[in-house]
């Protein structure tokens, strides 16, 4: 068996890399990508740990993070690519209308 | 009928209010008669209450009428109630009866004025509250009045409002009078804290028993109550707003600056008789503030060359020997002196309007002469307000002044020679005032050739003065006098209240009295048609002190270079420095750190959606921390 805490650690880097994502890249798609990464990373923590204490929730769990995850994609891409078109331009910092 | 003392303020009231709102749709003609015929009414009431009055024992002539309570605030509590007894209804027939002749002297003199009907709304309201003052039956009521009076005598004063000269005297009478204001308020609270009341029975009662006489709180609360004399009644240090009251019209200043509002100072002292009582200090400060100023104004008048600032000025000099009369102890004497100085004084300043009106104007007596030529009546009438004010014999002002001569003798000789000395001076002053104007030869042509007598409507109310300046006296000869008797309860109470002996140094005093008016008015006659040249001769010989006199001892420049100045500069330091510096600095300072706040704030919003993101991150390891740490 592979320990459990392999599965934690690659779960952690992964969580890492998709917030550095998050924060450092530019293009908007990139970013959506990264946050995807994050909840699978989080995915693969509780898939991993209801494994090891042969728990039924945890899986029950990744079911409803995938489900939330895939809603969140159809609404967050539409609002994406009408700022896009809207901007014509992928490049994060240009979207300052908010700058005061 | 002594139930009904109210329709007295009724009337009044009622004219005004009607007058004020729909003066301008009444008309000339109707106003006229209504506003008269209002105060007629009024003196109507009065004369009704007075017949009761005297139907009544000499002990009982007192009845106080509640008309509504107007405040309760825990312990203290003060009605509007009326008190008419002996002294307020004496001083209510004066005000309605001479107000009455002044409406309708004024219905004539003012007919030509743009603003006819305000006149007569303030002069009602002047009626109005000048009645409340002597009406009243505690010290608020009467302090109501007392401020009343004083607005209405600054709005008529500055009636004609277009010229400067009238509306600096305006708010010149208006401010001297809050310095006296300002001592009747602390007198009042003075005696609420120290006797819980103000009702004039219950204060004189209590005052009595828990005043020691020559106490403290007797002394301040009586020096306070002075000092607001001084202020209304324009005696020293006050008096500096009557002669330039003089800008307002004639008969404002015949009713007010002659007969009645200045007159309220006297009644209020005489109305505290019993606290004076107490006070032997303020009694002897009210009489000889009350000389001195009788003999200060009366050298003034000699020098004037208006005729109307004559007048003031003698208005001042006789008001000071009502103060002297009071402060003596001569209760009535000094109210006796008043009723009989209303009516000369308002039958001289009603001439003085006549003789303006003949003239176009002029108050110059070095350009009048020989007007009793062309205006008989004005000409007579103003001859016996002269002998009533010189104190001639038979005529009302010899027996009134004669009255406070004699109590003033048995207390003070020193303050007798003043009052003596101020009576020789009268007799000449108001002897060149009749001279020069009246006889001689006319001095300017023009205004000679224009002069007219006035209508009837202005000379009936002369007469009908002139006969009240003889005859009123007779009210107050020595031992078989009407007037003390009458006003003697009133003043019984007093621990001061001077007491008449049988001395036949009176009847020497007297002839006194009698030769030094005529010798006076022999003297000015001297000086003044005789031999002209005598007055210059007397300037010249004495000097720097005829100057001093010429400008009225420069009280009003003292005045000006002590007191108004600097508060002056303190207004405009206040103004400049304090208020557009500090308070608007401070103002602005505070939106100044809003909006600084503001722009520090916004360094926030920066647009970049990553540094949002960024502080997402932080907030949740933040709180993740907090948790784990917990």
């Amino acid at each position: 068996m592979v320990p459990t805490s392999y599965y934690l650690i690659l779960s952690a880097i992964l969580f890492a890399i998709g917030t550095l994502g998050v924060l450092l890249r530019r293009n908007v798609l990139i970013i959506f990508m990264s946050v995807e990464m994050m909840l699978n990373a989080v995915n693969l923590t509780f898939v991993a740990l209801a494994r090891q204490f042969v728990q039924l929730n945890g899986q029950i769990f990744v079911l409803m993070v995938m489900v939330v995850a895939a809603a969140e994609v159809a609404v967050g891409l539409a609002i994406v690519m009408a700022v896009i078109r809207h901007k014509d331009t992928t490049n994060i910092e240009d979207v300052n209308l908010l700058k005061g | 009928m002594l139930d009904y003392a109210w329709l007295m303020l009724l009337f009044p009231a009622v004219g005004t209010l009607l007058i004020a709102l729909f003066g301008t749709r009444m008309g000339k003609r109707f106003i006229s008669w209504f506003a008269p015929a209002m105060v007629l009414l009024s003196f109507g009431v009065a004369v009704g209450v007075f017949v009761t009055l005297l139907g009544l024992p000499a002990d009982e002539r007192s009845h106080q009428t509640v008309l509504w309570s107007w405040m309760t605030v825990g312990k203290f509590h003060v009605d509007i109630a009326l008190l008419v007894d002996q002294l307020s209804i004496t001083m209510a027939l004066v005000v309605t009866g001479i107000g009455f002749l002044i409406h309708v002297y004024s219905a004539n003199y003012m007919h030509d004025d743009q603003r006819f009907p305000r006149f007569f709304a303030y002069m009602n309201f002047f009626i109005l509250m000048m009645l409340t003052l002597v009406l009243a039956n505690n010290y608020l009521l009467l302090y109501v009045g007392w401020e009343g009076v004083g607005l209405a005598s600054y709005l008529l004063i500055g009636f004609w409002f277009e010229k400067p000269a009238a509306v600096n005297a305006g708010k010149k009478a208006f401010l001297v009078n809050r310095v006296g204001d300002f001592g009747m308020a602390l007198a009042v609270m003075f005696i609420w804290t120290s006797l819980g009341t103000l009702n004039y029975g219950e204060v004189f009662a209590q005052a009595n028993t828990q005043w020691a006489v020559g106490s403290s709180i007797a002394t301040t609360v009586t020096l306070l109550l002075l000092l607001a004399a001084t202020g209304k009644s324009a005696q020293i240090p006050l008096f500096v707003w009557l002669p330039d009251a003089m800008e307002g019209p004639t008969p404002v200043s015949a009713l007010i600056h002659a007969a009645t509002m200045v007159t309220a100072g006297v009644y209020m002292i005489a109305r505290s008789s019993v606290l004076f009582g107490l006070a032997p200090t303020s009694a002897a400060w009210a009489a000889g503030i009350g000389a001195a100023t009788a003999l200060l104004a009366a050298t003034i008048a000699l020098s004037q060359t208006d005729l109307k600032r004559i007048l003031a000025y003698s208005t001042i000099s006789q008001l000071g020997y009502m103060f002297l009369a009071v402060g003596v102890g001569a209760y009535a004497s000094g109210i006796f002196h008043l009723v009989t100085h209303a009516f000369f004084k308002a039958l001289l300043f009603l001439g003085a309007g006549s003789v303006m009106h003949a003239l176009a104007g002029e108050l110059d007596i070095r350009k009048m002469g020989n007007l009793r030529a062309k205006m008989r009546t004005t000409h007579w009438t103003f001859l016996v307000g002269a002998l009533a004010l010189a104190g001639f014999p038979l005529f009302a002002g010899f027996f009134s002044k004669d009255d406070i001569l004699w109590y003033t003798w048995q207390k003070s000789p020193f303050l007798w020679a003043v009052g003596f000395g101020t009576a020789l001076l009268t007799a000449v002053y108001s002897f060149r005032a009749f001279f020069l104007p009246f006889w001689g030869h006319e001095r300017d042509k023009k205004l000679f050739n224009h002069a007219h007598e006035s209508p009837r409507v202005m000379t009936v109310p002369l007469i009908i003065l002139a006969i009240g300046s003889v005859v009123v006296g007779y009210a107050g000869i020595p031992h078989l006098s009407a007037i003390e008797g009458w006003l003697e309860p009133v003043f019984a109470a007093a621990k001061n209240t001077a007491v008449s002996v049988d001395d036949p140094a009176e009847w020497v005093l007297m002839a006194l009295s009698g030769l030094l008016a005529m010798g006076g008015v022999y003297l000015a006659y001297r000086f003044y048609i005789v031999d002209t040249g005598v007055p210059q001769r007397v300037r010249t010989s004495l000097g720097w002190f005829a100057q001093l006199v010429d400008n009225k001892y420069y009280v009003d420049e003292a005045y000006n270079r002590v007191i108004v100045q600097p508060l002056r500069g303190l207004a405009e330091w206040f103004a400049g420095t304090m208020d557009r510096q500090g308070i608007d600095g401070a103002v602005n300072g505070l939106a100044g750190i809003a909006g600084w706040t503001g722009t520090q704030a916004r360094k926030l919003q920066t647009g970049l959606i990553g540094l949002y993101a960024l502080s997402i991150l932080f907030g949740a390891v933040a709180l993740l921390a907090w948790f784990l740490v917990r």
